[in-house]
């Protein structure tokens, strides 16, 4: 059975026509005109990485890969950076355009009056934004190569990791953005994102916090995002590789699920 | 295999929103090459019902098959056939007029190829090829409905669905979209129709549904229901405030019925200018007088005691 037929039959019936692409297309088309928009994406994650990286990093000297053997601070946060900008910008695509259409915009309701069920504009959703942060990801992956922060031919699997990573987050954020209420309700998103970014280990080694912080912070999904960068950019590739990506594939499956169901919920009435 | 000509079929049709029945069990049959109407007040589930045949709404209760097929389980192949025009625009603010109906094209599946060629037709049909590089927020409510009616048939559906279609639209503009539904309707496309608007129903429909409450209250043609619920005239009659009332007794026994609405008397009789003329021989004296012929809106008003738009 191939995997579409297989897609089909679990779904529930009647929410997806398999033609998410038209809705990936509709989104290319309306961004044709913001380029400079998806631009701006790639260039923050790159001031923070001279900011922080070659700037900070000139004091503070060497810091370790995750299998031991040393590396410069700017080798040790770009990964890090790498994997925030990839939840940052699926966050704010599945978060805040897709709350737009939703409230405002009734662009689904159109969509759905098609053969395109909630499923289609989930999944077209969610990869739109994926395209996004896949040029965000490779623009920086570019950057960092050409700086010599890039020390292993692992590093080439580091931009089919920042899509997971985005996909994760995105479809999440879009199970998220079914739930909310009025424009407010962003300063919870917020809340998550921010510490989230600060604290996952995108800046310093998890080794710095108590035990019991540590294992708090190793159930924050942007603490595996950036492990499974760091490990792919050091070239200091484990096992453990494998549960980072388990980790991402488990928040596709269960938010493309929640959001999928309320979106139907939400405009199937 | 159920009659290939019967395109909806609804039999007991039942839609709850929590403890509100919004409809209540209605029976509705619509064939191939209708123009067929729900004429009913805002609030008496037209709207419900048709969202419920666009398959963008599952049913409480009942049955319904549309095109043959049920909507519970074969939507998106339903809705591949289907022309909708909701109530409200929803057109894609974020794309030009052409734009719009081609991405709205590519939803169906049809090539970029074909959604160049059936956009570029629709334009013409909508009378909007001048705009069609325009972004569509500054379109006037006309210009967008048109749109949105072209919009509802790039997929070439055999049936399309109607919700208020000129809801909110100057004189000019609701009879520049009649003519097109008129063109549509002659080309062979089924129509089905909601309005609260009572010359609209008279000008599209052939066949409709008085529905108020939730519930079907009468069914015919339009010329059938007045036929049937309404005598031949209205003759209208209009009092000084506080004078209205009084003058009732003189008419009663002139006119089959007499209607009292907070401006003006409705008395419905086969002979207008006579009653009015006898009336005036018992000294009534109104402010003014009008004699017309029945439209829906009496027999609406026959049918529930109130009127039409409020």
């Amino acid at each position: 059975m191939t995997t579409h037929g297989l897609v089909l039959r679990i779904v529930p019936v009647g929410s997806y026509a398999g033609r998410a692409r038209a809705v990936v297309e509709r989104s290319a088309l309306v961004n044709r005109r913001n380029w400079l928009l998806v631009v701006s994406g790639v260039v923050e994650p790159l001031f923070y990485l001279f900011a922080l990286g070659i700037g900070f990093g000139g004091i503070i000297g060497n810091l370790t890969a995750p299998d031991g053997h040393p590396i410069s601070y700017a080798a040790y946060v770009a990964p890090g950076l790498l994997a925030a900008s990839a939840m940052n910008g699926a966050v704010h695509d599945s978060t805040f355009n897709v709350f737009m259409k939703l409230k405002y915009a009734r662009v689904y309701d159109a969509m759905l009056a098609t053969p395109l069920g909630p499923m289609d504009v989930a999944l077209g959703e969610i990869s739109w934004s994926l395209l996004r942060g896949g040029i965000y990801a490779a623009g920086f992956l570019a950057v960092m190569g050409a700086l010599g922060l890039i020390t292993s031919p692992w590093a080439l699997l580091a931009l089919p990791a920042a899509l997971l990573v985005a996909f994760g987050f995105a479809s999440v954020g879009m199970a998220a953005a079914t739930l909310l209420r009025s424009w407010q309700d962003f300063d919870l998103i917020l809340l998550v994102v921010m510490p989230m970014f600060l604290f996952s280990t995108t800046f310093f080694p998890i080794t710095v916090y108590p035990a019991a912080i540590r294992v708090a912070v190793e159930c924050l999904p942007l603490y595996h995002g950036i492990e499974l960068m760091r490990q792919l950019t050091s070239g200091a590739v484990g096992w453990s590789a494998l549960g980072h990506v388990a980790y991402f594939a488990a928040m596709v499956a269960v938010g493309g699920w929640f959001a999928t169901r309320r979106l139907g919920k939400l405009l199937l009435t | 295999m159920s009659d290939d000509a019967v395109l909806v079929q609804a039999d007991g049709l039942v839609k709850r929103f929590g403890d509100f029945e919004a409809v209540r069990g209605i029976d509705v049959k619509v064939r191939r090459g209708e123009a067929f109407g729900f004429l009913g007040p805002n609030g008496a589930g037209k709207s419900s019902t048709m969202r419920m045949i666009a398959c963008t709404s599952p049913r409480t209760a009942g049955e319904l098959r549309v095109l043959g097929m049920d909507p519970d389980r074969q939507g998106p192949r339903i809705r591949a056939r289907l022309g909708v025009v909701p109530q409200q625009d929803n057109l894609d603010n974020e794309l030009t007029v052409r734009q719009n109906l081609q991405v709205y094209g590519r939803y169906f599946g049809l090539s970029r190829a074909q959604v160049r060629d059936r956009a570029t037709e629709l334009l013409r049909f909508a009378q909007l090829t001048d705009r069609a590089d325009d972004q569509v927020d500054p379109l006037s409510g006309g210009m967008k409905r048109r749109l949105t009616i072209a919009r509802s048939l790039v997929n070439e559906p055999e049936l399309l669905l109607l919700d208020e279609p000129t809801t909110g639209l100057d004189p000019q503009a609701r009879h520049l979209l009649w003519d097109r539904l008129f063109r549509l309707k002659q080309s062979g496309v089924t129509l089905i129709v909601t309005t609260h608007y009572m010359d609209e129903a008279e000008q599209l429909c052939d066949r409709l549904v008085v529905m108020d409450g939730g519930r079907i209250v009468a069914e015919g043609s339009p010329a059938g229901l007045i036929a049937e619920h309404s005598s031949r005239e209205v003759l209208e009659l209009r009092f000084p405030i506080d004078q209205q009332q009084a003058n009732v007794p003189l008419l009663h026994d002139l006119a089959e019925r007499v209607e009292v609405l907070p401006d003006r008397l409705l008395i419905y009789t086969d002979d207008g200018e006579s009653v009015l003329a006898q009336a005036s021989r018992r000294g009534v004296r109104p402010t003014s007088s009008l004699v017309r012929r029945s439209t829906l809106e009496d027999v609406f008003l026959r049918l529930t005691g109130r009127t039409l738009v409020d």
